[in-house]
């Protein structure tokens, strides 16, 4: 950890332009052998487009790699495990129908017959040196998703890698796997690997980094080396970082705080559940395709003015829960209830027409047509009813000077109304459903994962919106796999497991670790 | 509905075709013609001069509803391959049913009526892969395939086991007397199925872009998800998507028996289907353009078939420099891209 070493991999003038963007600023940058270097930044920041160039994906417009003091060129992803650079990426890479073993012989030269032998050794040797047990002949999609990603860490170092980058690797976990996986992180720095953990958290940065480098806007703004890390308290490391990544400007409270995940805890005003529920789910089940996770008997309660957060690792029924809600799915049994009124077979359409309304978390997935204009997908739902419509017959001049108006009221960034939609940014498409799903006539919202991939002052402004729509009398539910997120925003929090919901508790802010046992399924 | 207007649009389809024209010239120079002369006898003859011009505009009447039908299609993401099964179809139930109406119905109620019939048998041989693609996630591309294989063999079949008009010695339908047939146009030659086919095409252009039918189906064909999402009726679009193009396909083939042949023999086919989706995606699924498209392929077509008897080119020739300007066309596009994104990013 001694700074006179040399580095494992140093970045010399980096930079990575894309279209409109410089993702990666003229970056200089030295990772260690040995140490845990946590490299922090916001959405957008740039974090990915250096992974892509470490891992070979893409190749630097200028600048210059160094491995081990010789320069170096990273040509491909292959180039790049040849080097001894492994790196697991933010979602799952792995073969779920093969097992463990075959997953991890896959990379092999396609003339040299699969040593089992020889790959049960090697897999030996790294289990226990990561301090992991996992059966080696197990499929891999029967494996937790924490034990998926420890196989991707064996398989990133299968082939003695000396440097290991992890990408936002704690996305997928509860808070007991992100202890686990900072013990693993541990062993492999005293195994005398460089690694790499990328986060968007400035507590995991400090709770498992040596040393922590900022990136905002592509460049680097600063870095606590270990030394002084070392000294630090968690307190001073958070001015700092927050220092280093707002400056002087003044304006950036809200954002640390979002930053650090510690928002306003749970709501003011209590809610009072003493009249109907406004939304009612009574024993729902669905049926499940090949790789999906059902609902078993869901049963749930919304009333008018409250915040419902639902809690989960990704994968555990929480996209059929939000697609039954939204009428984007038919039941295989329950009921659902609309001011005590059945709606459970009804559409979409007629959903919202009651003020249902679903923010799905797959913005160009399924929210939008990005090919299409901003114009037209403000109006996405709508399509064929009047006023915007007449006889069937699209009035495109109305929908233009709607859409003109929102654009101004909701401070949607784009050239213009017939602007693909596919050309704007990530917070301003959230923007976009966010006009389109916050009608005035709204009084239920389902927001899944509201915030996912935005960058800090979109997160805090879709939060904002979220807790003016709860002022409002809505009553909204917030599924999010950020506990941080829902200590902010709710007040009950559920947790889901595998289709069912495990247990609710009120929102006091203060009950991390038993939600968290709860995510892994253990009883309330 | 691009925003670069329209001198960048005629350079981004002209240049292709220019460039087809020059590689084509090559190929006719290895195979020892002179190409400025057999580019300029299919002009001549397929556009420049009366007759030609005649038998342009009336073989485009067919390929233009054949057009509409595809536009629909394609801009609701169903790729309805099976054209030559329904338009054979329907036109060889139309030669079995006008000659008989003429018997006793006024000539306008036959044509009418031969019409709707034609699109109803369109449609109806839509009907298996619309259901397979409703019901069951069924990819249309394989199902549509397949129906007009049936299609085209069951034409065969009707003709010869059904409709074999006892007069004639050759397997073919009775025939409908010429003056029973399409009025033609003033004193020419062009029958009034042109007149039919291009309101067709400005109707689905109109369908298409200005109103919610199909704004809806073009959003299925975007991004079926958001179509979902939104809560779009997917099974009820998917059966109208594929009826109401089977339908328009099914009509090109009823106006080429009632404008033009008034019989179908057995083994007719002049698969026009597959001449005509590249015309379609060279539109960009667009109305208006199709219309410009099939016109300069109807002239291509007539012109060469000429040519051939006189030039002694294959009439081939027509469907490479079809898809010389379709490889073109991507060439252009795509370094087009490149520049544009080298722009932006200087």
């Amino acid at each position: 950890m001694s700074e006179a070493s040399t580095p494992a991999i140093s970045l010399k003038g980096v930079t990575k332009r894309f279209p409109g963007v410089v993702a990666n600023d003229a970056i200089t940058l030295d990772f260690f052998s040995g140490e845990i270097h946590a490299l922090l930044g916001e959405n957008g920041a740039g974090k990915s487009t250096l992974i892509g160039l470490l891992a070979g994906m893409q190749q630097p417009d200028e600048g210059s790699f160094e491995l081990f003091g010789r320069p170096a060129r990273i040509l491909s992803p292959r180039d790049s495990l040849d080097r001894g650079i492994g790196t697991v990426f933010q979602h799952v890479l792995l073969v779920p129908s093969l097992s463990v073993l075959e997953n991890l012989m896959l990379g092999g030269s396609w003339w040299r017959p699969l040593g089992r032998e020889g790959a049960l050794r090697t897999f030996g040797e790294l289990a226990a040196m990561l301090g992991v047990t996992i059966d080696p002949d197990a499929p891999v999609g029967r494996l937790e998703l924490g034990q998926q990603q420890q196989v991707e860490i064996i398989r990133a170092l299968w082939r003695d890698a000396k440097v290991l980058i992890l990408d936002e690797p704690t996305s997928m976990l509860t808070p007991q796997g992100v202890e686990d996986l900072g013990r693993v992180m541990r062993r492999l720095k005293e195994g005398g690997v460089a690694v790499i953990f990328i986060t968007h958290k400035l507590r995991e940065a400090y709770a498992f980094g040596d040393r922590i480098s900022v990136l905002r806007l592509g460049r680097l703004v600063g870095a606590v080396p270990p030394e002084r890390l070392e000294r630090m308290s968690e307190l001073e490391v958070t001015d700092e970082v927050i220092r280093l990544m707002f400056g002087q400007d003044k304006s950036y409270g809200d954002m640390a705080e979002t930053l650090l995940g510690r928002g306003h805890r749970g709501r003011l005003n209590p809610v009072n559940r003493s009249g109907r529920p406004l939304l009612e789910l009574v024993d729902v089940s669905t049926a499940a395709e090949m790789g999906e996770c059902a609902l078993k008997s869901l049963s749930l309660a919304l009333w008018p003015g409250e915040v419902v957060g639902i809690a989960g690792v990704d994968g555990n029924g929480q996209k059929h829960l939000a697609e039954v809600l939204a009428g984007q799915r038919p039941v295989a049994s329950g009921r659902m209830l609309i001011e005590e009124v059945d709606v459970t077979t009804e559409g979409v359409g007629a959903r919202r027409r009651r003020g249902l309304s679903y923010i799905t978390d797959e913005r160009l997935g399924e929210g939008t047509v990005s090919s299409m204009s901003v114009a037209t997908n403000l109006v996405l739902k709508e399509v064929g009813r009047p006023p915007l419509w007449r006889s069937g017959v699209t009035l495109w001049e109305r929908i233009h000077e709607s859409a003109r108006e929102q654009i101004v009221r909701h401070d949607i960034r784009t050239p213009s109304e017939r602007t693909p939609l596919g050309r704007l940014s990530g917070g301003n498409i959230q923007k976009v459903l966010l006009a389109r799903e916050l009608g005035e006539a709204m009084r239920i919202a389902v927001f899944n994962k509201p915030t996912y991939g935005l960058d800090l002052q979109n997160t805090n402004l879709a939060r904002q919106r979220i807790r003016e729509s709860a002022a409002r009398g809505m009553a909204t539910l917030v599924i999010s796999t950020e506990l941080d997120e829902l200590f902010e925003l709710a007040d009950r929090i559920a947790v889901m497991f595998q289709g069912r919901l495990v247990g609710i508790v009120e929102n006091s802010g203060e009950d991390e670790e038993r939600i968290g046992r709860m995510m892994t399924g253990a009883a309330a | 509905m691009s925003a670069e207007g329209l001198p960048a649009a005629v350079l981004r389809v002209g240049l292709p075709i220019l460039l087809a024209f020059a590689a084509g010239a090559l190929i006719l120079l290895a195979l020892g013609k002179n190409p400025l002369d057999y580019y300029a006898f299919v002009f001549r003859r397929g556009l420049l001069s009366w007759a030609g011009l005649q038998e342009t505009i009336t073989r485009s009447a067919p390929l233009l509803l054949i057009a509409a039908g595809l536009i629909v299609a394609f801009r609701a993401g169903i790729w309805n391959l099976g054209v030559d099964g329904q338009f054979l179809l329907a036109a060889v139930v139309c030669a079995a049913v006008a000659p008989w109406l003429i018997g006793f119905l006024p000539r306008w109620l036959t044509l009418v009526s031969s019409l709707i019939v034609a699109a109803l048998v369109g449609a109806s041989w839509s009907l298996v892969p619309a259901l397979l693609k409703a019901r069951y996630g069924v990819n249309e591309i394989i199902t549509t395939l397949m129906m007009s294989f049936l299609g085209i063999s069951l034409a065969n079949v009707l003709i010869k086991a059904a409709f074999w008009d006892p007069a004639t010695t050759v397997p073919q339908t009775r025939t409908l007397p010429v003056a029973s047939r399409l009025p033609r146009l003033f004193d020419t030659t062009i029958h009034f199925g042109i007149v039919i086919a291009v309101v067709a095409i400005l109707f689905v252009h109109f369908v298409m872009t200005r109103t919610a039918f199909g704004l809806k189906l073009r959003i299925v064909g975007a991004n079926p998800h958001a179509a979902v999402h939104a809560g779009l009726p997917m099974a009820p679009l998917t059966f109208a998507t594929f009826a109401l193009s089977a339908a328009l396909i099914g009509m090109g083939g009823a106006i080429e028996i009632l404008g033009v042949h008034g019989t179908v023999r057995a083994d007719w086919n002049p698969a026009y289907g597959l001449l005509v989706i590249p015309l379609v995606f060279l539109a960009r699924f667009n109305g208006l353009g199709s219309i410009v498209f099939v016109l300069f392929f109807a002239a291509l077509q007539i012109g060469g078939e000429s040519a051939a008897r006189r030039l002694d080119v294959p009439h081939y020739y027509v469907l490479l420099l079809v898809s010389l300007v379709l490889l073109f066309l991507a060439i252009v596009e795509y370094l087009d891209q490149q520049s544009s994104r080298r722009r932006v990013a200087a």
